[in-house]
Parts: C-alpha cells; sequence; structure tokens
C-alpha cells in the first residue's frame, strides 16, 4: 500500500519534528495542568474570596434599644426608626420646580435646599430624623444624588415632666444621663450581621453563613409612677412660679420597697428638643446639688437621744432665753420658747433644744448615725455626677460645730438621701435601699438604725409638727395623718450667710402605716415667703394628698374640713 | 454493564435536576423570607408610633386639661368624699 503519490508526502519527514510536535503539546498541556492546580490547589481560597465579593454582601443587622416603661407599663421612652436624607451634591443636580417639592416634603427652605447642594463637598445632610413615611414619599420623587440612612430615634412622650430621672442618649444611641446611663448595660442592644448573595436585582437569595443575629436591648421597667410623676412635676412647678423661685426639687418614695416613685428637678428641658441646653436646665438636682437640711435634720438627733435613752418625749428642757453660748459662738432660737418638752422641741422646731440634746452625746455617736443614714457618701444609684454631700470626720469636730450640725447646719445633703434617711421614721426604725427598677420582691428587710419604740414616737412627734402650733399645719391633708418637718436653710454664699433660703419639707403619711415619702426642696423663693413651712409644705400637701387618693390608700382619720386655712404657722428657727 | 450504566446516568441526571429545582424553590423562599421580615420591620415601625401616639392622647397634662374645661370636673373637695368602711 502506498501511502501517497503526492510528492510531497513522498518524502519521509525526519522523526525529531514529530518529537517536537509531541513535545510542544505534551508541555502545553502540562502547564495547563499546573496552572490548574495552582488555581484550584494553591491559590484557592484568595479566588474564592474575590469571587465572593462580587456577589455575596454583609449586612449588619441594628438592634433597637429597650424601651423605657413606668411601673404600669406606660411608654417613657421608645426608640422607632427614622430616616436621615443625605446628598452628593455633585450627583443631585435638581431642576428648581423639584428642589422646591423636595423642600416642601421635608418641610425646610427652598433657598436651604438649593444652598446645600450647591456645597463644595461629597456628602451632606439635608435632613436628619425625618418619619418614614415621609422619607418614602422623598423616595417617590425619584431624585438623583439624594440617598437614605436608617437610623434610630428616642422619644419621650413625657417630655419635661420625667427629663432628669430619664435622661437622654447621645450620638450611636449611647446613654448619657439618668435612667438612659444608669441602665445603659440592659437597655442597649447588641447589633447582628449577616452574609448573603444578592442576585443583579439587589434581592437577597441567599444566607452564606450562620446570622448572627442582633440582639435588641431589654425593656426597663421603672418603679417610676408617671401619673405621681406628673402630680409631683406640675405642684413643684406652680410652687417655684408662685415663690418666684430659682430651683426646686421633689422626690415620692414609697415607704414600704424603697422604690423611687416620683423624682422631679426644676428648671427642667425638653428631652425630645435638646438644641438649646444649659447646665442649669440639665442638672439633675436631686442627685447633684448638696444644701444644708437645716431643721429637717433635727428629727435625726432627737432620735438618737431617745433611742440612747438620754431622754424621754417628755423630758423638759430649759430653751430660754433663746440664746446659748458654746466656746466663743453663740446660737439662737429666733423665737424664744421657754422650757419645752422633746416633743415640743420638733414641734417648735428650737434649735436650742436640739443642741443641747446633741452636746451630751459623744461627736462618734452622732457621727455614726448620720454615715449610717446615708450622709456624706453618694447613694450610688448610676446617675452621673452623683454628690456626696459633707459629713466631716468626726474626730476634728468641735463642740459649736455638733450643736449646728445637730440643726442641720455645717453639713451638707442631696434631696435623696434626705428623703431616704426618713425612711427610719415612716419604717419601723429601719433603712432600705431605694431602687431605681420596680420590684415585685416583697417589702424587703433593712439595716435597722433605731428601735421601733422610737421610730413610733418619732411618728407622733412629727405628727404635731403638721398640727395647729407645729411649724407646718399646711402640710396636713384632707382624711389622712401626716407627719413631717420643714427646714428653711439660710444658704451660704462665699463662706458667708447670705440673705437666701432654702425651703423644704420632708415627711410621710398615713401615720398610722405610712406609704409614702416625699421631700420637697425650694431654692431661693423671693416673693416674700421663705419658710419651709410655708413654700414647701403646701405642695408636698397636694402631692401627697392626690398621690393617696391615686394609689387606692385607705383614709386613716376623719373627713374633716382642714383648720389651716387661718392657722399660722408657728415661727421656726432656721 | 451497560445497562447499569445507563441506569446510573439516568439516575445522576435526575438528580441534577433535582438539585436545581431545590436550589431554586430554596432562593424563592429566601425572597419570600425576606419580604416578611420586610413586613415584619414595616409592622414593628408602625407599632412604635403607634405606642407613641397612645402616650401622647393619654399624656396626663392632656387629660386633665380636657377633665377640667370641656368635662367640668374637679377633684372632691373634702366634704363631699364619704370614706366607706369595708
Amino acid at each position: 500500500m502506498r501511502a501517497s503519490r503526492s510528492p510531497l508526502l513522498a518524502d519521509r519527514l525526519p522523526v525529531w519534528r514529530a518529537r517536537l510536535v509531541l513535545g510542544v503539546l505534551l508541555a502545553g498541556s502540562l502547564a495547563l495542568v499546573g496552572r490548574a492546580f495552582y488555581l484550584q490547589g494553591i491559590h484557592k481560597e484568595f479566588l474564592i474570596g474575590k469571587g465572593e465579593a462580587r456577589y455575596e454582601r454583609v449586612i449588619e443587622m441594628p438592634a433597637t434599644r429597650g424601651r423605657i416603661l413606668d411601673r404600669h407599663g406606660d411608654v417613657l421612652a421608645i426608640s422607632t426608626p427614622v430616616k436621615s436624607v443625605w446628598a452628593i451634591p455633585e450627583d443631585a443636580r435638581l431642576t428648581p420646580a423639584q428642589a422646591r417639592k423636595l423642600a416642601t416634603l421635608l418641610g425646610i427652605d427652598a433657598r436651604e435646599v438649593t444652598r446645600k447642594l450647591a456645597a463644595e463637598r461629597d456628602f451632606v445632610y439635608l435632613k436628619r430624623q425625618i418619619a418614614p413615611d415621609v422619607a418614602t414619599q422623598v423616595a417617590g420623587l425619584k431624585l438623583p444624588g439624594i440617598h437614605f440612612q436608617n437610623e434610630y430615634r428616642r422619644y419621650y412622650p413625657a417630655g419635661e415632666v420625667a427629663a432628669h430621672m430619664l435622661g437622654f442618649t447621645g450620638a450611636e444611641d449611647a446613654g448619657q444621663e439618668g435612667i438612659e446611663l444608669a441602665l445603659d448595660g440592659q437597655l442597649a442592644g447588641k447589633s447582628g450581621s449577616r452574609r448573603v448573595i444578592k442576585d443583579r436585582r439587589g434581592q437577597i437569595v441567599e444566607d452564606v453563613e450562620s446570622i448572627r443575629a442582633p440582639q435588641d436591648g431589654k425593656d426597663a421597667m421603672l418603679a417610676l409612677d408617671a401619673k405621681l410623676q406628673y402630680l409631683a412635676y406640675t405642684q413643684l412647678k406652680q410652687a417655684i412660679a408662685d415663690h418666684k423661685a430659682k430651683a426646686g426639687g421633689i422626690i415620692v418614695l414609697d415607704a414600704r420597697s424603697g422604690e423611687v416613685l416620683a423624682l422631679a428637678n426644676l428648671p427642667t428641658y425638653n428631652p425630645n428638643n435638646r438644641s438649646k441646653l444649659s447646665g442649669a436646665q440639665l442638672r439633675n438636682r436631686a442627685f447633684t446639688d448638696t444644701f444644708e437640711p437645716g431643721s429637717t435634720f433635727k428629727p435625726f438627733t432627737v432620735a438618737l437621744a431617745l433611742d440612747k435613752g438620754q431622754v424621754r418625749f417628755d423630758t423638759p428642757i430649759q430653751t430660754a432665753p433663746g440664746r446659748l453660748t458654746i466656746g466663743s459662738a453663740t446660737i439662737s432660737d429666733a423665737h424664744p420658747h421657754g422650757v419645752l418638752s422633746v416633743a415640743q422641741v420638733i414641734q417648735k422646731s428650737s434649735n436650742i433644744g436640739t443642741a443641747k440634746m446633741a452636746l451630751n452625746m459623744p461627736f462618734e455617736d452622732m457621727w455614726t448615725l448620720f454615715d449610717q443614714l446615708g450622709f456624706g457618701q453618694p447613694l450610688k444609684l448610676g446617675f452621673p455626677g452623683e454628690a456626696g454631700g459633707r459629713l466631716r470626720p468626726w474626730k476634728r469636730w468641735r463642740p459649736i460645730e455638733q450643736a449646728t450640725m445637730s440643726y442641720g447646719h455645717g453639713i451638707s445633703v442631696t434631696l435623696i438621701q434626705l428623703a431616704r434617711a426618713y425612711q427610719v421614721f415612716a419604717r419601723d426604725g429601719d433603712l432600705v435601699p431605694l431602687s431605681l427598677a420596680r420590684s415585685d420582691a416583697p417589702p424587703a428587710v433593712g439595716v435597722r438604725v433605731f428601735s421601733e419604740q422610737t421610730a413610733r414616737e418619732m411618728r407622733s412627734m412629727l405628727e404635731m409638727a403638721v398640727q395647729p402650733g407645729g411649724t407646718a399645719p399646711r402640710a396636713q391633708v384632707a382624711g389622712y395623718r401626716v407627719a413631717g418637718k420643714t427646714g428653711t436653710a439660710n444658704k451660704l454664699e462665699g463662706g458667708v450667710y447670705a440673705n437666701k433660703y432654702v425651703a423644704s419639707f420632708v415627711g410621710f403619711a398615713p401615720v398610722s402605716d405610712p406609704r409614702l415619702i416625699i421631700a420637697v426642696m425650694i431654692d431661693e423663693p423671693s416673693a416674700g415667703k421663705y419658710y419651709g413651712g410655708e413654700v414647701a409644705a403646701p405642695v408636698f400637701s397636694s402631692v401627697m394628698g392626690s398621690a393617696l387618693r391615686a394609689l387606692g390608700v385607705p383614709p386613716d382619720d376623719t373627713l374633716k374640713p382642714l383648720q389651716m386655712a387661718n392657722a399660722v404657722p408657728a415661727k421656726e428657727e432656721m | 454493564m451497560a445497562r447499569l450504566n445507563l441506569i446510573l446516568l439516568i439516575a445522576v441526571l435526575l438528580s441534577a435536576l433535582a438539585v436545581v429545582s431545590s436550589n431554586h424553590r430554596a432562593r424563592k423562599l429566601v425572597t419570600e423570607f425576606e419580604r416578611e421580615q420586610e413586613r415584619m420591620r414595616a409592622l414593628e415601625v408602625e407599632w412604635g408610633q403607634l405606642q407613641l401616639e397612645q402616650s401622647t392622647w393619654a399624656a396626663h397634662a392632656r387629660v386633665e386639661q380636657i377633665a377640667r374645661d370641656k368635662l367640668g370636673m374637679h377633684p372632691p373637695r373634702t366634704n363631699q368624699i364619704i370614706s366607706l368602711q369595708p
């Protein structure tokens, strides 16, 4: 058989050429295999990553911050999603008509929109935090270069009424003040993320790996009662307006559980609109401002004397002639009283009577009492800037200081400390920690400070103080037996006592089984009246009355019209 | 032998088609799930706004004002209270 008749093929090709071709083909395929091995084996990770980056996306899943609720579940603070509108000015070439339409929807001036879009920047916010439905309308305009960003906004429906208690959140939704800060760990959520595959239309088609689910913050249920808070706030506001006072505070405590039912300060602010805030508005005075408690402190000294068995409620004490010299200093009663019983010392609020009882005690006993009552150190409830007040170590006391401290001068306290310390009278001589959160546990057993007997005796003395002949008949509440003590302290300014006062009243009711403790402090009343019995006691009375009725506490007194309309408060000491 | 191979080939083809279709179904379900989640978020937004609205309508200041001004209510005076013993 002949291979071919072609002369070209007649010649036998040299063998090397066949081998060369074979070799080249072999080398080529080897190179391919090698390359494939390199890509599939050695370089695999990198390439998979690159590939996934083309269609995989990591999506942030924001967590919502927990709500703050009052003790009945009413919303006090809630986060709702809002949108912020931003633009890339270079892309956002709007016709004047479009700009006008946009401005109307956003509720801003059309010129402002034009001005912002003319800015030489890559990014500009047109309006932050608008309602989602408005954002949908804006998106419906399909304007170029206008984008949206999801954000959360915190709303406080109660507004300024509970501003200091709740505080507010700052950037990144983190707590900055008040409860928002104190309970931030509980309220704040942890945002999650998920990796997904998106198709070319941007729709999610598959989850790639397990989702890191966002953890929403937990709701916080406070001890606060929104109704009592509103009552306390409005009454305090009224009193501050009537007496042209500079500031004030009020606290309502549950005497049985130590829960803080209401706490209001003035001046206040609207937490929903914090564009212009001053430090004075922002301060949570009940926690951060200390003042000399004045006469509201006397019951502690007297109770200690009773508890130690140094006096009985009817032990006579000579307070005439209304002056008492200790070392080089002299203390005085503004209105000399003569011989008073221990109970009358409280009722008439005699400085000298109290000081005489104090001077019979060792310094250390008095200091230990004040320390046990929580004075001189912050309560550590988690509020920012909580003050501890001033309680000097007893080793450096002098007798005159012991005397003045016994009636609340030369010592400084915060309103919340004072309210808490009155637990020893409202309860049967013990002290429980305060609670901002609602506690469903049975009434706590506290740290005993006085005996039950002393607490009972003090209750009846403090009840005398609000009856005709006492310093605060205006603190009475129809249908309920109340007890309490007034305080009027001269303010120190630059080391000297100025002609400015702090009027206060701390009390509790019903006396037969105390439920509520209310402390009122009014700073610099300047409309003529400044005694605690005239300025602070009426606030106590109206808040206590409404609060007891709101809580459905059964009356423990006959309902007789109060004889306080013409009752003149006994002149008290300062 | 050839028959077994043919059966296996058909089996492989069928299972490959099944994979494709179940993948497709899975993606459709994911899309649906996404849509439902979107709806859930929208409902949450609405719920939040309704809560806000409720607390605005039920604000104590508003209730008090309406009770006083519109309905002419006032707190009972002392002589209007009768206390009942249980």
